[in-house]
């Protein structure tokens, strides 16, 4: 069987029955009838996505790729630091579907597993800051940092829009820095915080700075205060295991990176940053907090909390666009510290620091000069003249360090680092190691670490690998993921991630280069980002194409940014106004106001398309302030609405540009491109059309993708190997070259799973698994139709790839919610839709192509099965408030225990369906308590006792 | 006996003299459902009428509090910020939010116009 055969789940048999249902002789027919004819794709004469291989021939050519990139000893640092990943963690979570085909924790009951995982990381992020609440990771420590000044500005009554910035920060952060605050007008002041400060309302300090100078922050964090201001501090978590913490030197936010907690460099991501902040903050963190609450027994249970202050809810008001973790990379990283402990981890920063101070006592010992005398594990080396020499020495061993500037060069060791490798840099400054006595130490005296951390039970139970490995299954078992059935979320795409595509995530190639290795020893990795980079340019109808963000909401924010940096080279600054559609996914409000826009609002009409009239009205009244129009398609109702191409030339009439979001382009690959129909920028999810795992929450990828136009404004990097955006020359960048992520190409050692999806479909093949989802989500429509009305549908009555079933009838006849189906799914072995997105009391349901007949039927039936449970409920049979779908979802322990008083029987419970006895998913919770988590905030491990 | 007044942004005032005291409507609270945090201004600020000045938070939604009035706040409800649930269980009494000295009174909605708002 070739791949896509093996990709898409349904057969040519099982098709054609769907096709009878739905009223069509072929998924050609469907689709044309579907598709506006204003839009169809035309013949692409010379294609650059070759004819599609198989699994074992494209393993073979990424093979050759890897062989391409080459592994040194990477001394770089600069935030990103060569790391043992346990193999217990590589092989039971990493590689494992159970925790990376998950999605987002949003139904809390069935994600309870990844939930502890999350809440491991936030009480270690929050023990070693030594602040009162963590996140649940942030996309990258550069933006991390961005979100830092942000919080800060929100939080502060200082009126000034003046933000320090450490001297001393990384290269990277300070590019991030600039690009973002020009955009939302705020003035950066570098500073080395050595006189007296301007008035702000925040500072940055970089902890340790990036040339390795430990130093005390404490005095200028109080100066910054005093002023008004908020102290953010990005702090490296293995220091802080010796070093005194963020929050003991009165920093307000700590953010910074967790990569070196056995995540794999990666050429640069994913990773997952973190950020956490002292108490009284906590409603201004950005991004996923999980905390606990109580399920229906009063039994303590996880979920996501405070998620008003996110975008899906406060739209442009959001405390950031960010809708998205790391979260696989952040379970990764508490596993760690899991496996590791306290103990473990003090011992890792003793010999990396002891490792530090050997090179140091060699280098000074030949008359070397040292930048700082306190250092942690990075030393900054004065070497007049002969910087370019040593790099060189060093490179002929295979040891890659940093080159400052003409006279300096910094060395940055880590867990991996040998004796060996000591002496081998020693000796590429012409120098041998010293002596670095035990118990002594390079840190200030006054910057030890005396406060305890990872004290909680869990980080001190799972020392032998045995017992890690349960434990991890323990957590995995809890949850609901793609190896157990299907996850039919609207707008989120969570088709088959092929076991072919992920293979080469962990390859040493692929996994272990620095991000700002030198470009001769990445030339693999270069060639598949700029091959994936040009197919997936050909398939939109774009121009250029940068890899770099690494979330859609990052794409966004770099595809507005783009905009924005258009009209401003045209003189038009005053084109600030950004068009949304009511029905726009809230990240889109957010990113507009993050690129400096004004959001103004139009309607959508009785049939979820845009209003055409009040689109005329809304140009007409903004004039030449218009910036640009956001538009997802197809549309977030789930249809291909009819009238884009109208839409879109309106919009360049009146001098603005077209933002098409990308979120749904599963249904439209092959079809339509977005660059064909009038759009200018685009974001594209590989996490959702290109078979990147969800994670169970992140990681994402979000490329955006331009006409040629706006290519000077795409996202580049100060320090990339080489600028790979078609279109531009580097000289062209910017200083910032636009940069959004902290690494060069976002997160690459997840690309190859993209790679290898388009190398294995081909054109013609990514054309049928559109035809099959489209034909899935119509399939889906016509059956369920009649017990729940479909509340859009496009041309000839169809939707696109999937569809949204409106169940406030449901509501308004039986008194069941939406709420109630979706914990009701549960009990029959499935996760719910999309609950009340982009409507309110409604399910949205997307199969995806990759999902078989037998599955899409099982839920069908489910559904149809409920529907008659609700309808029981109306008649008086079932109490309105005792019934199985207000108790849903039903654990073991609620069938089992005591006395059984309810109006229904157990198996009605917990057995609807009979092959449920044979195979059944067992939620550990009941219903959770949304408000009892948001009113009572906690946000870090429950003492054990809880679970009495 | 003091008069009630609404809005169109689902908020009751009540008028004793000089001094409006604002809440939600119930229809309001059930439309935000399980609320959470409630954000108000602190006694002294001066509000202008149709500003936002609060907010109203709950696990799925936000809703802004808008002064009805101009005029300076005597009092917020501490007890609805301790414990949010007030708003839910009882909106238009002990779940009342602020207390504003006004000078003039702007037109504000009938109990029967904001009965016909919310048909």
């Amino acid at each position: 069987m070739s791949f896509v055969e093996r990709h898409i789940g349904t057969d040519g048999v099982a098709q054609l029955a769907m096709l009878d249902a739905v009223g069509y002789d072929s998924v050609e027919a469907l689709v044309e009838a579907a598709v506006p004819r204003s839009i169809a794709q035309g013949v692409i004469e010379q294609s650059t996505i070759p004819a599609a291989i198989g699994e074992r021939e494209a393993l073979a050519e990424l093979r050759a790729l890897a062989a391409k990139n080459h592994v040194r000893r990477s001394m770089i640092g600069l935030g990103y630091y060569d790391t043992f990943t346990p193999a217990v963690i590589k092989r039971n979570v990493l590689e494992n579907p159970s925790w990376y085909t998950a999605y987002t924790p949003y139904q809390p009951e069935i994600s309870q597993g990844r939930l502890e995982a999350l809440i491991n990381f936030q009480t270690m992020v929050a023990d070693l800051t030594g602040l009162a609440t963590a996140n649940a990771s942030m996309l990258d420590e550069g933006t991390a940092v961005v979100e830092g000044m942000l919080l800060a500005r929100r939080a502060s009554g200082a009126k000034t829009n003046v933000f320090l910035v450490d001297a001393d920060a990384l290269p990277q952060t300070k590019a991030l820095l600039v690009n973002r605050a020009e955009a939302v007008g705020i003035q950066l002041v570098e500073t080395a915080f050595d006189g007296d400060l301007p008035e702000a309302f925040g500072a940055f300090v970089q902890y340790p700075g990036a040339s390795g100078r430990v130093w005390n922050p404490a005095e200028a964090i109080a100066a910054v205060k005093a002023a008004g201001g908020l102290a953010v501090v990005a702090a490296d978590l293995l220091a802080l295991t010796l070093l005194a913490s963020p929050g003991e030197l009165g920093a307000d936010v700590a953010v910074g990176t967790t990569q070196r907690f056995g995540v794999p460099m990666g050429f640069g991501g994913p990773h997952a940053g973190y950020m956490a902040v002292r108490k009284g903050l906590e409603r201004q963190l950005p991004g996923r907090l999980v905390g606990v609450s109580q399920d229906a027994s009063g039994q303590p249970a996880y979920r996501l909390s405070l998620q008003a202050r996110e975008q899906h809810i406060r739209r442009e008001k959001a405390t950031s666009n960010i809708c998205t973790a790391q979260v696989l990379l952040a379970v990764m990283a508490s596993m760690y510290a899991v496996y590791h402990g306290p103990g473990g981890l003090k011992r890792i920063a003793q010999q990396v620091h002891g490792h530090a101070r050997a090179l140091a006592a060699g280098l000074q010992s030949a008359e070397l000069e040292l930048a700082s005398p306190a250092f942690f594990d990075t030393l900054t080396v004065r070497v007049p003249g002969r910087a370019s020499a040593v790099v060189s020495a060093a490179l002929e061993h295979d040891v890659l360090v940093w080159q400052v500037d003409d006279d300096t060069v910094s060395v940055a060791l880590d867990e991996t680092t040998t004796a060996d490798d000591v002496r081998t840099v020693a000796q590429a400054f012409s120098a041998e190691p010293g002596e670095a006595p035990r118990g002594e130490s390079a840190l200030p005296e006054d910057l030890r670490r005396t406060s305890d951390y990872l004290t909680h039970p869990v980080f001190n139970t799972h020392r032998s690998e045995t017992s890690m490995m349960r434990y991890l299954k323990y957590l995995a078992d809890k949850d609901y993921a793609l190896d157990r059935g299907m996850i039919p979320l609207g707008s989120c795409t969570m088709k088959l991630n092929a076991a072919t595509e992920m293979e080469a995530v962990t390859w040493p190639e692929f996994a272990s280069l620095h991000p700002f290795a030198p470009a001769s020893d990445t030339e693999g990795y270069l060639e598949l980002i700029e091959q994936l980079s040009a197919w997936l340019a050909e398939v939109t109808g774009y121009d250029s194409v940068s890899l770099q963000p690494n979330a859609g909401s990052q794409g966004e924010l770099a595809g507005l940014l783009a905009i924005r940096g258009y009209h401003r080279s045209r003189g038009d600054e005053q084109r600030v106004v950004c068009l949304i559609p009511q029905s726009a996914h809230g990240t889109n409000a957010a990113s507009a106001v993050l690129a400096g826009m004004r959001v103004v609002v139009v309607a959508t009409d009785e049939n979820g398309n845009v209003d055409l009239d009040d689109l005329h009205a809304k140009i007409a009244e903004h004039g030449d302030t218009l910036a640009a129009l956001m538009i997802t398609y197809p549309s977030t109702h789930g249809v291909y609405e009819h009238e884009v191409r109208t839409i879109c030339d309106a919009v360049h009439a009146a001098g603005g540009q077209v933002y098409v979001d990308g979120a749904n382009l599963n249904a439209l690959l092959g079809y339509a491109r977005f660059g064909d129909f009038g759009g200018d920028v685009s974001h594209l999810n590989l996490h959702k059309t290109f078979c990147i795992p969800h994670g169970g929450g992140g990681p994402g990828v979000g490329p955006v993708a331009a006409k040629a136009h706006l290519a000077p404004w795409l996202p580049g990097h100060p320090l990339q190997q080489r600028d790979v955006v078609v279109g531009r020359s580097a000289e062209e960048l910017p200083a910032h070259a636009n940069v959004v992520s902290a690494a060069p190409y976002g997160s690459p050692s997840i690309l190859p799973i993209s790679w290898a999806y388009v190398r294995m479909m081909g054109s013609e093949g990514l054309k049928q698994a559109t035809g099959a989802a489209v034909l899935a989500a119509n399939y889906v429509a016509a059956r369920l139709r009649e017990h729940y009305p479909v509340l859009y549908a496009g041309d000839n009555g169809l939707v696109a790839h999937e569809c949204i079933l409106d169940l406030r009838p449901l509501k308004a006849e039986t008194g069941i919610t939406v709420d109630d189906v979706a914990k009701r799914l549960i009990d029959y072995g499935f996760h719910a839709p999309t609950m009340s997105f982009p409507v309110a009391g409604t399910l949205m349901v997307e199969p995806t192509e990759s999902e078989d007949l037998a599955e899409i039927d099982r839920f069908i039936d489910a559904m149809i099965a409920i529907r008659q449970e609700a309808d029981a409920v109306a008649r008086g049979e079932w109490p309105a408030d005792d019934n199985p779908l207000v108790n849903a979802p039903h654990t073991a322990e609620s069938v089992i225990a005591g006395e059984w008083a309810h109006a229904y029987p157990r198996e009605v419970a917990v057995y609807p369906v009979r092959s449920l006895v044979r195979s059944k998913y067992w939620p550990p919770v009941r219903r959770i308590d949304q408000a009892y988590g948001d009113r009572n905030l906690m946000c870090a491990c429950p003492p054990l006792e809880a679970f009495a | 006996m003091a008069e009630l007044h609404y809005t169109k942004d689902h908020e009751w005032v009540s008028i004793d003299g000089q001094v409006a005291t604002v809440g939600i409507t119930q229809f309001a609270a059930d439309q935000l459902g399980d609320i959470v945090y409630v954000d108000l201004p602190a006694a002294g600020s001066a509000v202008a009428s149709g500003t936002v000045v609060g907010e109203v938070e709950s696990t799925k939604s936000v809703g802004e509090l808008f002064a009805p009035v101009d005029g300076t706040v005597v009092e917020s409800n501490d007890a609805v910020v301790s414990t949010p649930e007030l708003v839910n269980s009882d909106p238009q009494g002990e779940g009342w939010l602020i207390k504003v000295e006004f000078t003039e009174l702007p037109e504000l909605l009938t109990e029967e116009q904001y009965k016909e708002l919310i048909a």
